[in-house]
């Protein structure tokens, strides 16, 4: 037996040896390789779009190679990737900004702030993607701005119009503009119950509307719990929302594109999202509805709350990072090229919003779109969303419990004691 | 033969490629990942040890409580279905069907080679409430019964997940014990029809006797085929709605992968292996004392 355990412990020692040398691929990329989530479109199709056109002589140096894994599976691959030091050139940096700055600190991922301003590119990305970026990486540029997204809430003009409903303003109106519709047989709201942040994003975006901006980052910093009596508020009042059937039948079964195609296909009335639908909207094989008649508005005030309703969420979307090891001076023609010419690309060819500088005149593909745009660069101050500070633990437990609270198999009071607790496992 | 098993060279010739083999593909994995219960930490961090917090940390997760439930009452749930469906099936075929069976016997093994996650979408909609309305609930419309949504409630989703793989492997078992059935001897079944067995005595006292080994041999497959169960949940419902459906695998493939605690996730599968283990060896004690008694 001693034997046995002595020659198993050589073996362990003589595989370990192995695993740290074996795999290190930090050696010169062959290719411009990028792992993308199969979810995210825009950027590997203006990516190939750039690969054919402006970024002709960096794709011939560094060939484009994409590859694709589900966004479900995302976070697992980059750290069995990051553990062998064979992250790709490019990848989407982790579901959660948590696993992203992990990362950083480990050196995987490039310090891009170094990198954009000695390529000379940095005053290419808008001041509000970057602070956006710092707010959630730790005061890092550890992604870059491939998308740059405000949320509120979508809405058929068409359907308001038919039923004598204007834009609400306050929770209250929205309320009563759902109780309106659901009496007249429409479905008020679309929602994602298998993804779950289109139901959290409501969530905090009420918190936001009633404790103001800070809400969530008191959770974070320890000086509230979500279990609070006016946080379990704000998961009543979405809850109720489900219980009256707002947000129509079995909504935890709906995937992202479903919910999508239901409001695209005018069979529900409000669409909470963030600015990157505006690519679906503008395609006309998608939008039934027609893009001019979708309207965009923010999300509606709570009565005597603290937050105002000029406070948009924003993001950067699914982070997209570049590698510390493989970052090398063809990589460097690649980001100085993008950096260039994604803006002007993204938005002309799919109308998709970055926070690289549009440096090209463009057409907005529609008034919503150009609504969208002016109030990105018309917001004063951003809000993040419900999960933004988070742990990859508490995020998926908050998202994978977002169904039960509008289908009432979970009371508000438990859904955020759930969340509490994964927080605090931490 | 016995001059070379008696020969320690032959011996270790013959069993030493298959002996290293499995000590690098088993048993080191096993004693590292025991190892591995004992740190903090994943591999972009890298590993500090964390001596036995682990493990109290397992004595007083929720989470594991109701993955470790949610196992049993799975493997206990879906082992009685999967091998009484696989008998009576098998029943069917040997004393029914006779000779005709193997039409029938094809069809039903037909899910065993299906890939998981295709059964997996196919079950979802068949039970699927929106955007359409599945079969299933189309059918409960039809008799005048509300849709029921079978995803979104514990109770339901467990209730899909078991049809579901008792269909996925009924036939499977059917075959198993159906070669045990067919090695009963026609004699024994022929002299206890003359002492006037027949029907459901002649398979309490003589087939179900006859036929306890294959039994037994199904009963700690399938045991140790549940206990391990991950494909079928990620495919179907992906251990939800909230982490309602999520057995030991599935918590402890998420806490090492998705929230990056290797040492705790280790943790968890060392739970897993010592349940497997007892499980084991209760169905064979338990078994070897009927065997002696049969």
């Amino acid at each position: 037996m001693a034997g046995l355990t002595a020659s198993a412990a050589a073996m362990v020692v003589l595989v370990s040896a192995c695993g740290g040398t074996g795999g290190g691929a930090a050696s010169a990329p062959k290719n411009f390789s990028y792992l993308s989530v199969t979810e995210n479109t825009t950027v590997r199709t203006a990516l190939t779009t750039l690969s054919k056109g402006a970024c002709t002589s960096a794709n011939e140096a560094l060939p484009l190679k994409v590859e694709t894994v589900p966004q479900a599976s995302l976070d697992q691959k980059l750290q069995l990737l990051a553990g062998q030091n064979a992250l790709p050139v490019q990848f989407a940096a982790g579901n959660a900004p948590a696993l992203t700055s992990k990362l950083y600190k480990a050196g995987q991922v490039a310090d891009l702030e170094k990198q954009l301003k000695s390529l000379g590119v940095y005053d290419q990305l808008e001041p509000g993607a970057v602070s956006t970026i710092k707010a959630l990486y730790g005061g890092k540029l550890a992604v870059l701005p491939y998308e740059y997204n405000i949320e509120g809430i979508f809405y058929n003009k068409k359907i308001f119009a038919a039923n004598g409903l204007s834009e609400p303003q306050t929770w209250d109106e929205l309320v009563a503009a759902a109780a309106k519709l659901q009496a007249k047989g429409v479905q008020a709201f679309s929602a994602s119950g298998q993804q779950g942040w289109p139901i959290t994003r409501l969530v905090s975006g009420y918190l936001y509307r009633s404790l103001g901006p800070d809400a969530l980052k008191d959770v974070a910093d320890g000086k509230a719990k979500l279990t609070d009596p006016q946080y379990v508020q704000a998961a009543q009042a979405v809850a109720d929302l489900g219980k009256k059937g707002y947000f129509g039948k079995g909504v935890g079964s709906i995937d992202y594109d479903t919910a999508m195609n239901q409001f695209l296909s005018g069979k529900a009335a409000m669409f909470y999202m963030g600015s990157w639908a505006l690519a679906n909207i503008a395609d006309a094989k998608q939008d039934k509805v027609g893009a001019d008649n979708v309207g965009f508005m923010p999300f509606p005030a709570v009565t005597g709350g603290k937050g105002s309703i000029g406070q948009y969420p924003s993001n950067v979307g699914l982070g997209i990072t570049l590698g510390a090891k493989t970052f090398d001076s063809k990589t460097g023609a690649w980001v100085s090229c993008i950096a260039k010419n994604y803006g002007s690309t993204a938005l002309k060819d799919q109308g998709a919003i970055s926070g690289f500088k549009v440096n090209s005149s463009v057409t907005d593909a529609n008034a919503v779109t150009s609504q969208v745009r002016s109030t990105i660069s018309d917001s004063k101050q951003n809000v993040l969303w419900f999960e933004a500070l988070f742990s990859t633990k508490a995020t998926t437990v908050s998202q994978t419990n977002a169904a039960s609270l509008v289908n009432g198999t979970m009371s508000a009071q438990q859904f955020m004691q759930t969340v509490q607790d994964a927080l605090n496992a931490q | 033969m016995h001059r070379v098993l008696g020969d320690r060279r032959a011996v270790a010739v013959l069993l030493g490629p298959a002996l290293l083999v499995y000590s690098l593909i088993m048993l080191v994995p096993m004693l590292w990942s025991l190892g591995y219960a004992f740190t903090k930490g994943n591999t972009i961090d890298g590993f500090t040890g964390n001596g036995v917090a682990n493990f109290s940390r397992l004595l007083t997760d929720p989470a594991v409580h109701q993955a470790l439930w949610f196992t049993l009452k799975y493997a206990v749930v879906v082992t009685v279905g999967q091998v009484a469906a696989g008998y009576l099936l098998a029943l069917l075929y040997v004393f029914f069907l006779k000779k005709a069976s193997a039409l029938v016997r094809t069809l039903v093994f037909f899910p065993v080679v299906l890939p998981t996650v295709a059964v997996g979408l196919l079950f979802q909609k068949f039970f699927q409430v929106a955007p359409q309305t599945g079969p299933v609930n189309s059918l409960l419309n039809a008799v005048g019964i509300e849709s029921v949504d079978w995803f979104g409630s514990a109770g339901h989703a467990f209730w899909v997940l078991i049809i579901m793989d008792i269909w996925r492997s009924m036939g499977f078992y059917a075959v198993l014990l159906f070669a045990g059935l067919v090695d009963i001897p026609d004699e024994v079944l022929e002299s206890a029809r003359l002492d006037g067995a027949s029907g459901l005595r002649l398979i309490r006292h003589i087939v179900l006797p006859l036929s306890l080994p294959v039994l037994m041999s199904s009963v700690i497959f399938s045991v140790n085929g549940t206990l391990k169960v991950f494909d079928s949940l990620v495919a179907l419902t992906g251990g939800g709605p909230g982490n309602s459906t999520t057995p030991l695998t599935l918590y402890m493939f998420q806490t090492s992968f998705t929230y990056s605690d290797y040492g705790y996730g280790s943790t968890i599968a060392l739970l897993l292996t010592v349940v497997c283990l007892m499980v084991t060896l209760v169905v064979f004690r338990v078994s070897r004392r009927d065997l002696t008694k049969g």
